[in-house]
């Protein structure tokens, strides 16, 4: 069987299973739309939290990232898996014993304030609009690359599905196809990584590959890739290009970032009890920690494949590969100085770089540039797929949890019946679903850029609002609405600055203290806290049904499931 | 586990009237805290510190047994390592403390 029919069947046979789980899974009530009727136990959670969390990004452009950032590339790494302590630490318990449907339901009432609800309302469908229509993007390339259909079509097929099961099931449905996509992603993240590490270091295991020896060679890996990289002048691959600071803030932002995303909170509403909320993040760091482990490993053995498998190689030899990407448009060749052969060389050299290549394909090409089986790549475009449908169901459920229940039923519509929310409910996906299969066949240039940035965003907007809810009793209404709105505003206009209104602009000589849009959020956290704390001390402090409230978050007896409530 | 107890928050207020039990979560409440700050101090010296500040001075070194540059190391596999650990540490302790405080879900009358 060629790499198309492996890929056609595979495909096939994963989305079969998800619309099978879809269909056993239905949901019947509001609580089983919102929270999957709040009794999934907590490894189940943790891994459909993996599989929510893991997106096109992790899958496909991480690795690939990491690959031509070299060490650099540890802000995703460490930015992206510490969130997690941080929410098992400081939030997941705490709103899990609170055991509202959505985050804005808990800011709304820890806040006392219909303002404070719809603040936290339009930053939640805004993070998670820009941030899903780059998932329905990464299907459209996964289905054009490999199953040869237009792009378009991939987006359509991708919609169908995701709103099959999202629309039907609600979060009872996404968390069972959670669970079987992240058991299709992780199969297929770590196949290939394991063949790689085999060929290249003759160890399985990828993460003691990393740090073991070429058997080419006989130079330990990463010796032997710093040297090449010197060779053709390109900076040291294990040490970085960025300033310290600039590391350290946007390693901040992302962290701070992944742990105010609503898409990964509210899945902790979804189990039985606050223990379970705390283990349950425990399951999906280790999940996680899977697969971001095994891919700067993967990073290190495609960037050297890549440079043995091109570099000094004549045009007219190229593997097949290289001429299926180059019709994608996603790796150039320009022969700038005629010899008919490829230079791929660094900013240091003194020749001129003829081969461009696209950070996202890495992980889509590595197996070909290897050679593995043709089951193995098609094995990668299923998991790609598992891991951006996932994604999208996840952030499609708090687009639609924002309208129905937190505008609706809790502010404009407070008379409406279980049957009719439920009805919105299932609406609001469908338009979701259209608007973000929109956004995936037209994509508006800024997507990909957005997207980094609604880390930011979050990190700037709901984080300190929560901790602050929590962890201070004395945070009132006006200094969290106030804490919030300076300092989602810093951070948006700092980052459209430099982005969109004055890009020449956007290099470390302008930005504040060296700082980069990408790491402001970081800042605008900050802001947040000092705005929200000193306001708070200037103002009348929260009523006393407010403080019992924060009181019995506090502790974890009596947690009950999660449910409606009014105070 | 405590179903059908609690339909509203509001319902639950006499737990906290009562001194004794007011006392004994503000002790629990404080204990936490300081063992959220221990915790926390580890997550910011693997990360920030190994992983980022020291990172370029710690690729002096390599990681024994391998050939990892330790800096390089500990930003691309160490403190994603400590972060899990981190977790299910925090996890333990807390339902000892939940337990030790008599406020754990499993006993509840």
């Amino acid at each position: 069987m060629n790499v198309q029919a492996w890929t056609f069947l595979l495909v096939a046979a994963s989305f079969a299973l998800y619309i099978g789980i879809a269909v056993w899974s239905r949901a019947s009530s509001t609580k089983d739309f919102y929270v999957a009727g709040g009794g999934v136990s907590p490894l189940a959670n943790g891994m459909a939290t993996a599989a929510d969390w893991m997106s096109a990004a992790s899958f496909i452009s991480m690795a690939g990232l990491i690959s031509f950032m070299g060490y650099d590339g540890s802000v995703y790494l460490m930015g992206w898996t510490g969130g997690y302590v941080l929410l098992a630490l400081l939030l997941a318990p705490y709103l899990r014993k609170y055991g509202a449907f959505t985050v804005p339901d808990f800011v709304g009432d820890r806040y006392y304030s219909q303002l404070a609800r719809i603040v936290a309302v339009v930053c939640a469908i805004f993070v998670s609009f820009t941030y899903v229509a780059g998932q329905m993007r990464g299907v459209g390339i996964v289905f054009g690359r490999f199953l040869e259909v237009d792009v378009n079509v991939g987006v359509g097929i991708g919609m169908a599905i995701v709103f099959f099961y999202a629309v039907l099931g609600g979060m009872k449905g996404i968390t069972y196809t959670q669970v079987a996509q992240y058991c299709v992603l992780i199969f297929a993240f770590m196949v290939p990584a394991i063949f790689l590490s085999l060929m290249i270091t003759g160890t399985p295991i990828p993460q003691f590959g990393l740090g073991g020896v070429e058997q080419a060679s006989g130079i330990p890996l990463l010796e032997r890739l710093n040297g090449l990289h010197r060779e053709l002048g390109f900076g040291p691959y294990t040490s970085g290009t960025k300033s310290t600071l600039d590391v350290f803030f946007i390693t901040a932002a992302l962290m701070v970032g992944t742990a105010g995303l609503p898409h990964v909170i509210i899945r902790f509403y979804t189990v039985p009890r606050v223990r379970d909320a705390r283990i349950s993040v425990g399951w999906a760091l280790l999940f996680i920690s899977l697969l971001y482990t095994t891919a700067p490993a993967v990073a290190v053995f495609a960037r050297t494949n890549l440079i043995n498998s091109v570099q000094d190689v004549p045009y007219s030899q190229v593997p097949e590969w290289f001429t299926k990407w180059e019709d994608t448009g996603l790796l150039t060749f320009n022969d700038a100085n005629g010899d008919g052969r490829i230079q791929y060389v660094g900013p240091e050299s003194s020749m001129t770089n003829e081969l461009t290549v696209d950070r996202d394909i890495m992980v889509l090409a590595n197996p070909e540039i290897a050679n593995l089986p043709a089951w193995v790549i098609g094995l990668v475009a299923a998991g790609g797929l598992a891991a951006a449908l996932s994604t999208a169901a996840g952030l499609l459920l708090v687009i639609s949890s924002a309208v129905s229940h937190d505008l609706l039923k809790r502010s404009l519509m407070p008379e409406i019946t279980e049957k009719q929310e439920l009805l919105a409910a299932r609406c609001a996906a469908g338009v979701a679903v259209i608007v973000a299969g929109y956004f995936g066949m037209n994509p508006p240039g800024f997507v990909a850029q957005v997207v980094a940035f609604a880390f930011g965003l979050a990190a700037s907007s709901f984080f300190p609002a929560i901790i602050l809810g929590i962890f201070s009793k004395r945070t009132t209404r006006e200094g969290a609405i106030l804490g919030m709105v300076s300092g989602i505003t810093f951070t948006a206009a700092y980052i459209v600055y430099f982005n969109f209104v004055n890009p020449e602009a956007n290099n470390a000589a302008n930005w504040w203290f060296g700082i980069s849009p990408e790491g402001i959020g970081t800042l605008g956290m900050l802001l947040n806290f000092a705005v929200t704390m000193v306001v708070s001390r200037m103002t009348p402090e929260p009523p006393a049904q407010v403080q019992v409230l924060v009181d019995l978050i506090r502790v974890p007896r009596g947690a009950g499931e999660a449910h409606e409530l009014s105070i | 586990m405590t179903e059908a107890s609690e339909h509203s928050h509001a319902d639950e207020r006499p737990s906290v009237t009562d001194p004794e039990t007011v006392a004994r979560h503000a002790e629990y409440w404080r204990r936490n805290i300081r063992l959220l700050g221990m915790l926390l101090v580890v997550w910011f010296v693997v990360s920030y510190l190994c992983g980022i500040v020291f990172a370029e001075a710690l690729n002096a070194f390599t990681l024994p047994f391998t050939n990892f540059p330790l800096g390089f190391w500990f930003a691309q596999q160490g403190a994603i390592y400590a972060f899990v650990i981190l977790i299910f540490v925090y996890v333990k302790l807390m339902n000892d403390l939940d337990r030790e405080f008599d406020v754990d879900e499993g006993a509840s009358s």
